[in-house]
């Protein structure tokens, strides 16, 4: 018999989130997921004059914001045909690592491992390490994490004025130049999260975790090592998390960290199947209303406009379909990786396909890639030129702006006329991968991640529910904007 | 010791004044909470109470069998389509947000807007205001809002407004503590309800470029060191915040960082159009400090521009420090 269960409010997902489960036999048969919350920036934007995106877009999203910022940077630059000053793009890129290292951390100590801290747990041979470590505010991974968290966004003190929310980040670059002492203080920062991370997630030097080339290198590194990401990769094991969540659809990353000529993560779309990654199309993209709260307009982002209508009987959802090649994609640091050619993720994908263990490994993994990455950008600052290029504008033109956020790929299409905005749509990572489903009923990849789920006789309680969901690392304020 | 409750929602939010929370206090905020007493009964962000859990914190305190000291709403309030607030339900409970802060704001003993949109509405409201967004207790400069102009707490205190977008970490973590420690009353707040502790203060004080300022040397283009307010929209002289005068994520703040102020603190802020740039009358600044008269500003302003030293005037242009103070080789008089 089916059971149909309503589980929210959804909490620790960066917004709110309900999901509805049918249940046969203790096993999730079908779920719907919801995103409740509509703020309507695409209609508050139409309209307004161009550079007005550089203050609302960021706010889309509090935790995310330098992301929202970069993708409307970028599509006013293909717009309007703008190029950059080198030392922006690099004080851009430190400050979007910032945000992201910031974020992959949230999730994993704030956001992801509470859950594994629950007294359903409390069976468990290590759930009271796992507690004390992990307890939800209590816990004592969060007392080191924040401050090491705070110290990392001084980054965004020193190069873009504060965080969230800055408008330091234009077409033509940043607006702070720094001098010889401050770039001083970012190799101190950068520095002090290297620390953190040596000593409290990885208990290794980061060019170890680095050097991981497979799932055997991985577990012959992790015997008998503390940190947090071993205690995590203990957890995992036991309760199988490599068995939750696990979908296989295709993997898609626009790339990550552009700078004129090339980025530090490669774009493209994996196949988990088949092992092989072929180019991304943009013109592929497409966003399908059936199932949202949402008038239909057209498929192509470029041409759709957002129109919502709250009694359309049909919807169950403020976030609309979007998918590439007619199909849904997930999104994230697993998918980013995996397209990007990492070894280490490559190898664990082909064993075990996209799951909750892999997602959860992917984010820590580029954590320390992404560092790494940061001491090279700061050291190629070029202190005697310049941080923003005067740029000519023209306020006429369309363009696009794909980039990655830390949950994923992220795109703002716009379209200027007169120097004012005609039209501005946005997708978001948590768009592609908590979306409804399309016009063919074909669900999104968290409907499709939570299907065989088994719940037993917990129902909406079931924790393993809670970890399939946030091992997508869900920004709900984003996904339906 | 009782400790003080904090119930935490999310309206039309973007999360992002949690994000500036998280960013207090030098052993981390759950320790700088932990200092005062606060216990967050729950916060959407931070608690591990999921679901019918936490819809049973809400009937709990609804029935009055749970004390509530402060109900914390970050984020608009989202009153369409028509009234109904579907555009922002709360998950897994079929009643709207608009619902559930309406019913539990008169329980609380303090109700605190964290951030310009629960406070009056912010970038929600923007352009034709697509969901009838609005503050708790002001829809831009408009008292009403939410919950009404003639609203108060059971403390009888007006919906305290944590201005800003999104506000200092101490702002918000200040004014939590000062709560728990009590005696905190209404002439600690200003006419918008914002406390004085930083609404006293204009945003321009303190400003690193002040020396630009009192000479009126401009700058012409972004990430130039001049001043900001003649040509690049900047409104520090006119919004309130200490925000100069303590730092942003270590030492930043918008001046320092090279952006206008966009007066993120003031109700309204969210309706100016040309952010960063200078809205002029006849060549003249629009937006003057407003407790100064009009034609002495402009009369000073000329006197210090035919004033400027030219080291002033060169960097006022320049990216960094082209022409250094000159000191004598530091030798006194």
């Amino acid at each position: 018999m089916t059971r149909r269960v309503t589980v929210g409010p959804f909490n620790r997902v960066e917004g709110d989130l309900e999901v509805r489960l049918d249940i046969d036999d203790g096993v999730v048969s079908s779920a719907e997921v919801t995103a409740p919350l509509y703020r309507g920036f695409e209609q508050i934007l139409r309209g307004r004059p161009t550079l007005d995106a550089l203050t609302l877009a960021p706010r889309i999203c509090g935790i995310c914001s330098v992301s929202q910022s970069l993708a409307a940077v970028a599509a006013l630059r293909a717009a309007e045909g703008i190029h950059a000053a080198e030392n922006g793009v690099l004080a851009a890129n430190l400050c979007h690592a910032a945000e992201n290292i910031a974020d992959h951390l949230t999730h994993f100590y704030l956001f992801f491992m509470p859950d594994c801290a629950r007294d359903a747990y409390a069976a468990r041979p290590w759930h009271g390490e796992i507690a004390g470590r992990f307890k939800a505010v209590r816990g004592s991974a969060a007392q080191a994490m924040l401050p090491a968290r705070a110290r990392l966004l001084q980054i965004m003190g020193l190069l873009a004025g504060k965080w969230p929310h800055s408008l330091a980040f234009q077409p033509g670059g940043t607006t702070r130049a720094i001098d010889l002492g401050e770039r001083v203080q970012l190799f101190s920062i950068i520095g002090d999260v290297r620390d953190f991370l040596e000593r409290d997630v990885f208990a290794d030097n980061l060019d170890n975790v680095l050097a991981l080339d497979s799932a055997a290198a991985l577990d012959s590194w992790r015997e008998g090592r503390g940190g947090d990401f071993a205690r995590f990769l203990g957890v995992a094991d036991d309760l199988a998390l490599d068995r939750l969540g696990r979908i296989a659809l295709p993997l898609m990353s626009y790339g990550a960290y552009h700078e004129e000529a090339a980025s530090l993560f490669a774009r493209g779309v994996f196949d988990p199947v088949e092992g092989r990654v072929a180019a991304l199309d943009p013109e592929a993209i497409s966003e399908d209303v059936a199932h949202a709260w949402m008038r239909d307009t057209a498929l192509r982002p470029a041409e759709a406009d957002t129109e919502p209508d709250a009694d359309k009987p049909a919807g169950y959802s403020w976030c609309k379909a979007p998918r590439y090649a007619g199909g849904p994609v997930e999104v994230g640091a697993l998918a980013r990786q995996a397209v990007h050619g990492d070894a280490l993720i490559r190898d664990l994908v082909a064993r075990t396909g996209p799951n909750v263990t892999n997602r959860v490994i992917a984010r820590l993994l580029e954590t320390a890639k992404i560092v790494c990455a940061m001491q090279g950008w700061a050291r190629r600052l070029d202190l005697r030129a310049p941080f923003l290029q005067r740029a000519e504008r023209r306020g006429e033109g369309a363009g696009v702006g794909l980039i990655e956020a830390a949950r994923g790929s992220l795109g703002h299409w716009i379209d200027l006329s007169g120097d004012k905005i005609r039209r501005y749509q946005i997708v978001a990572p948590t768009t592609w991968n908590f979306s409804p489903r399309d016009q063919g009923g074909v669900a999104g990849p968290l409907e499709q991640a939570l299907a065989g789920t088994e719940v037993g006789d917990e129902g909406a309680k079931s924790v393993a529910v809670q970890h399939v969901v946030r091992s997508f690392d869900p920004c709900m304020v984003c996904t339906a904007h | 010791m009782q400790p003080f409750n904090v119930l935490w929602l999310q309206g039309g939010s973007c999360g992002g004044c949690t994000m500036a929370a998280l960013d207090n206090g030098t052993s981390g905020w759950f320790a700088e909470l932990a200092r005062f007493g606060i216990d967050l009964l729950w916060h959407p962000s931070l608690s591990e109470a999921t679901a019918d859990e936490v819809v049973e914190i809400f009937d709990r305190i609804v029935a009055g069998t749970q004390r509530l000291d402060a109900l914390v709403l970050e984020g608009s309030v989202l009153r369409g389509p028509n009234g109904t607030g579907r555009f922002n339900m709360l998950g897994g409970t079929g009643r709207s947000m608009l619902h559930w802060v309406t019913t539990l704001a008169p329980r609380a003993d303090y109700v605190v807007a964290a951030g310009s949109c629960a406070a009056f509405g912010g970038v929600p409201m923007a352009g034709t205001n697509p969901t009838d967004a609005s503050g708790l207790q002001y829809a831009g400069a408009e008292a009403g809002g939410a919950l009404g102009a003639g609203f108060r707490s059971r403390a009888g205190l007006p919906v305290i407004n944590i201005a800003g977008c999104a506000p200092h970490p101490g702002w918000i973590s200040e004014t939590l503590a000062a709560l728990a420690l009590g005696g905190v009353d209404g002439a600690a707040l200003d006419d918008f309800g914002r406390p004085r502790f930083y609404a006293d203060h204009l945003a321009h004080h303190g400003c690193a470029r002040n020396e630009y300022y009192e000479f009126k040397a401009s700058a012409e283009e972004l990430s130039q060191q001049g001043c900001m307010m003649e040509h690049l929209g900047c409104k520090a002289t006119q919004a309130v915040g200490d925000c100069n005068q303590r730092g942003w994520n270590g030492n930043g703040s918008c001046t320092s960082g090279g952006m206008a102020c966009i007066a993120c603190t003031s109700p309204g802020f969210e309706s100016a159009q040309n952010f960063l740039e200078t809205a002029k009358l006849g060549g003249i600044p629009v937006g003057l400090p407003l407790d100064m008269p009009k034609a002495w500003f402009v009369a000073l302003a000329a006197l210090s521009k035919s004033a400027t030293p030219k080291r002033v005037r060169a960097n006022a242009t320049s990216d960094h420090v082209i022409v250094p103070p000159r000191t004598d080789g530091g030798r006194r008089k």
